[in-house]
């Protein structure tokens, strides 16, 4: 372990977990992962209907395909994928299109978004499938065109799309660093995927590293999942060959399951707070990602269903199940016998950074990683809201270097460019401040309402800006159209007071006349 | 099924305001016990009227100020401010003193600034410094330790000299009161004797004073319990301790005979208390990690100096207003540098 000194330069690939780095601050939480591992994964059977949001991953949705009342077949593209950045999502079972409404949805918390309602119709039938086995004889370019037909984004859960991260105009990435260390309490569905599947999350890895032309594959878990370090490396002596797998195990720190902190971790290096982790030659992505990446290209199975944790003390058998994309959390819970006692919240994440859902009919989208139900006696408050009290813990504990404190009455204040200066954008939003703040201030909430705010003044700014120059350059091209008439037409004038010039003018003009007229039709060209 | 949709985190923080203060309190309890078998039935006294004045005065400002009574009263800040006050008082100071310390403190150094929270001075050392200020022969009048006189003042007695400011007739100040240790020192050194011969005297014990010198030895342990339970963190106490003993060590090598030890230093007057429990002081201190070590330093220094040439025994009061007045500026001085910004 060591601090981290190196700053923007890049690392080499031997770099890469050769030895563990500290990030800064952090929090040591209890795991709570065990009580959902302890059943085996098991698959939910098909709900009575299916909700699939049109839009499960940052970006526009695509287009419609089929129609309402159309039947579709398992795995059949739904909607369609203009480009890199628009995600398809396809039929998790055989049925029929029911309708497209809206429906409540987890992301933006609160609200309603366009779903797409199936009815299955019990025989799960598959639409035809491509299965490329022997993808290491394919090109960058088929396997990333397949990986983004087959609708893969970041199920980690921030559902970024696949192919965007894969298909850069980068220099050169020499590593592909997959996140396995599941930082937040509660969660499983990882831990479980890597036990269960470990040869499909080291063969996803492989097959995306060679979408990369990556030369390594770096696999970060906690430091306390033996079983899975296990696994991964009996795996790995089956499916690489070649060895190009790395099996690190991390300290258990929260949040260094946060990319940026995983990518401090593991190479001592910071990804620049205005670039990518491309920058450093390494694309990070979850072993649920590499694992679905795996699926989708050599069983040519779209990503249509996914491993959920159901946890927290207000579930009765916490455990994690297989659901099709689409599954209300209401299903789920009822998979996991349901309450244990009156629920005060439900959230779709974990209770550090995890979004709350406003109903139990929201359903399972490419990123929900885990359902956490919360019974009142978990979230009850001590106290109020209380004025800060500058005691410093926000900053111990920030891995980020921030000042959350100060952000935190810049953004009460309404001085937000001055939040903004203090890096307020660098926030990730693990929590890690507002769970440590003994006046109980809700930061994260503060700090996502600023940069709401800021986003929206950026956006209007620079819609300003951009009026108020077209603006100004018109006024200047009027302007300058005004000069030349002037300066031309003053000539003029100067040139007509001048008897001599005057008289010349007019002869010019008669021989141009006449000249013209004998030249005939040729002439009048100009 | 009404689901709560606040946002994360979900569970609530690990830590209140009132859960700190109280922490506080709890670590004074070894410290003040040492008090109370050193000095007698005075500082309970303190203590007792100290707390009562302040939790008035709150109370009234924040009716005052239309705050809620509830959440501010729990939250024990005003009891801590009391507490720490009471520490710094001779035992057999008159209630009028405590009075006027806690109207400065609570009224003054707190509301007046905004309540909790918005104190740009740390108020138990606003009302010391105001008492003191105000009233320099009374503060001076420390009773001899246990050991060292002919026999402290009882339950009543104590309170008769509290509460009507005369002692009973049995008992007189020669008696039962002495220099403190950092005053004989002041003098002493002031009328040319050498800091050996003063050291000579009864009221010094092995380090610092007799009888102060355990109750700075509780507050230490008051103090490491605070940094164990991350109440605190290390960085003032250790600030304050080692520039305490850094600066004063050389001193002391080249003049011992007009300069402490800088054990003498520590285990007389306020540096401990200070370093664990006035200096900690969130509200009015540093937030930053390097701004709590520059903080801590500045505390230490200014203590020294005060000492060596103010005019008052002890400067810690005065040392940690000072630091109170640069705390923004350090801490802005020390923002740590972003993930992923240049230097």
């Amino acid at each position: 372990m060591a601090d981290v000194l190196n700053l923007h330069s890049r690392p080499e690939a031997s770099d890469i977990g050769e030895r563990l780095y500290r990030f800064p601050g952090g929090l040591k939480l209890r795991h709570h992962k065990k009580i959902a591992c302890e059943l085996p994964l098991e698959r939910l059977p098909l709900p009575e209907r299916l909700y699939l949001p049109l839009a499960q991953h940052q970006g526009d949705a695509g287009e419609v395909l089929i129609e309402v009342g159309n039947s579709v077949l398992k795995g059949q593209p739904l909607t369609a994928s203009r480009d890199d950045r628009v995600v398809p999502i396809h039929a998790p079972t055989s049925g029929m299109i029911e309708a497209l409404q809206d429906w409540p949805v987890s992301w933006p918390p609160n609200h309603s978004a366009a779903c797409l309602v199936l009815k299955p119709d019990g025989r799960d039938e598959w639409c035809e499938r491509n299965p490329l086995p022997d993808w290491q004889s394919l090109s960058q370019d088929t396997l990333i065109e397949t990986l983004r037909a087959g609708g893969l984004s970041g199920l980690g859960g921030a559902m970024f799309p696949t192919a965007a991260k894969l298909r850069g105009e980068w220099p050169d990435i020499h590593t592909l660093i997959l996140n396995g260390s599941e930082c937040e309490p509660y969660i499983s569905c990882d831990e479980m995927l890597m036990r269960e599947r470990p040869e499909a999350v080291i063969e996803g890895g492989l097959l995306l590293a060679r979408a990369l032309s990556a030369e390594q594959v770096v696999i970060g878990i906690e430091d306390q999942m033996g079983a899975v370090r296990r696994a991964l490396e009996a795996a790995a002596k089956q499916v690489d060959a070649e060895q190009r797998c790395r099996i690190i195990q991390v300290t258990t720190i929260y949040p260094e399951g946060g990319e940026r902190q995983l990518i401090q971790v593991l190479s001592g290096h910071e990804v620049p707070h205005d670039g990518l982790p491309q920058d450093l030659g390494l694309v990070c992505l979850n072993v649920a990602t590499a694992a679905a990446a795996r699926d989708c290209i050599v069983e040519g199975k779209p990503v249509i269903e996914r491993i959920v944790t159901v946890s927290g003390p207000g579930i009765a058998q916490p455990r994690n199940l297989i659901a099709a994309l689409g599954t209300p959390v209401a299903e789920l819970i009822k998979a996991a016998d349901g309450f244990s006692s009156e629920i005060d919240r439900l959230v779709l994440g974990g209770p550090m950074s995890g979004l709350p859902l406003a109903s139990d009919q929201i359903p399972i989208v490419k990123g929900s990683n885990c359902i956490l139900a919360l019974t009142p006696e978990n979230t009850a408050r001590a106290q109020p809201e209380m004025p800060c009290i500058n005691c410093g813990e926000c900053v111990r504990v920030c891995p980020a270097s921030l000042l959350p404190q100060t952000l935190f009455k810049f953004i009460k204040a309404d001085k937000l460019d001055q939040a903004d200066g203090l890096h307020l954008f660098d926030c990730i939003e693990c929590g890690c401040c507002a769970h440590v703040c003994p006046s109980h201030i809700p930061l994260v909430d503060y700090y996502r309402n600023g940069k709401g705010q800021l986003r929206q003044q950026g956006v209007e700014d620079a819609r300003a800006a951009r009026a108020k120059a077209r603006f100004e350059a018109r006024e200047v091209r009027l302007e300058q159209v005004k000069a030349e008439r002037r300066k031309k037409r003053e000539q003029r004038e100067q040139k007509l007071q001048q008897p001599q010039v005057a008289m010349d003018e007019v002869q010019a003009a008669i021989a141009r006349a006449r000249q013209k007229k004998s030249s005939g039709d040729d002439g009048g060209k100009s | 099924m009404k689901l709560a949709l606040a946002g994360p985190p979900h569970f609530p923080p690990i830590q209140t305001v009132g859960g700190i203060m109280r922490q506080v309190l709890y670590a004074l309890i070894p410290a003040i016990v040492a008090h109370l078998w050193f000095f007698g039935w005075g500082i309970l006294f303190q203590i007792m009227l100290a707390i009562g004045f302040a939790l008035a005065l709150e109370a009234i400002m924040l009716r005052l100020r239309g705050k809620p009574l509830k959440p501010f009263i729990n939250d024990y800040s005003a009891v801590v401010t009391a507490v720490l006050f009471a520490l710094c008082m001779p035992p057999l100071a008159p209630w009028w003193i405590t009075l006027t310390g806690m109207l400065f403190a609570i009224v003054i150094a707190k509301h007046l600034y905004g309540g909790l929270g918005f104190n740009l001075f740390n108020p138990a050392m606003v009302g010391f410094a105001a008492v003191i200020i105000a009233f320099p022969i009374d503060l001076s009048q420390w009773l001899a330790p246990r050991s060292l006189s002919a026999g402290l003042p009882g339950f009543l007695e104590t309170a008769q000299a509290i509460f009507t400011g005369s002692l009973p007739a049995s008992l007189t100040w020669d008696a039962i009161s002495q220099a403190t240790p950092l005053d004989a020192l002041r003098t002493g050194v002031a009328e040319n004797r050498m800091v050996i011969e003063i050291r000579a005297d009864a009221i010094f014990g092995d380090f610092g004073g007799r009888g102060w010198e355990w109750i700075a030895n509780f507050y230490l342990l008051g103090g490491l319990w605070l940094i164990w339970r991350r109440v605190i963190s290390w960085h003032v106490p250790v600030a304050v301790l080692a520039t305490t003993i850094l600066v004063s060590t050389p001193m002391w090598l080249i003049g011992p005979d007009v300069n402490p030890s800088p054990l003498q230093h520590i285990f007389s007057g306020a540096i401990v208390i200070a370093a664990f429990f006035i200096a900690t002081d969130p509200v009015s201190g540093c937030a930053t990690l390097r701004g709590k070590l520059i903080f801590g330093t500045g505390v230490a220094i200014l203590t020294l100096a005060i000492r060596r040439f103010g005019g008052y025994p002890d400067g810690v009061a005065f040392a940690i207003l000072l630091m109170n007045m640069i705390a923004p500026l350090i801490d802005r001085l020390t923002t740590p540098r972003a993930y992923g910004h240049p230097k």
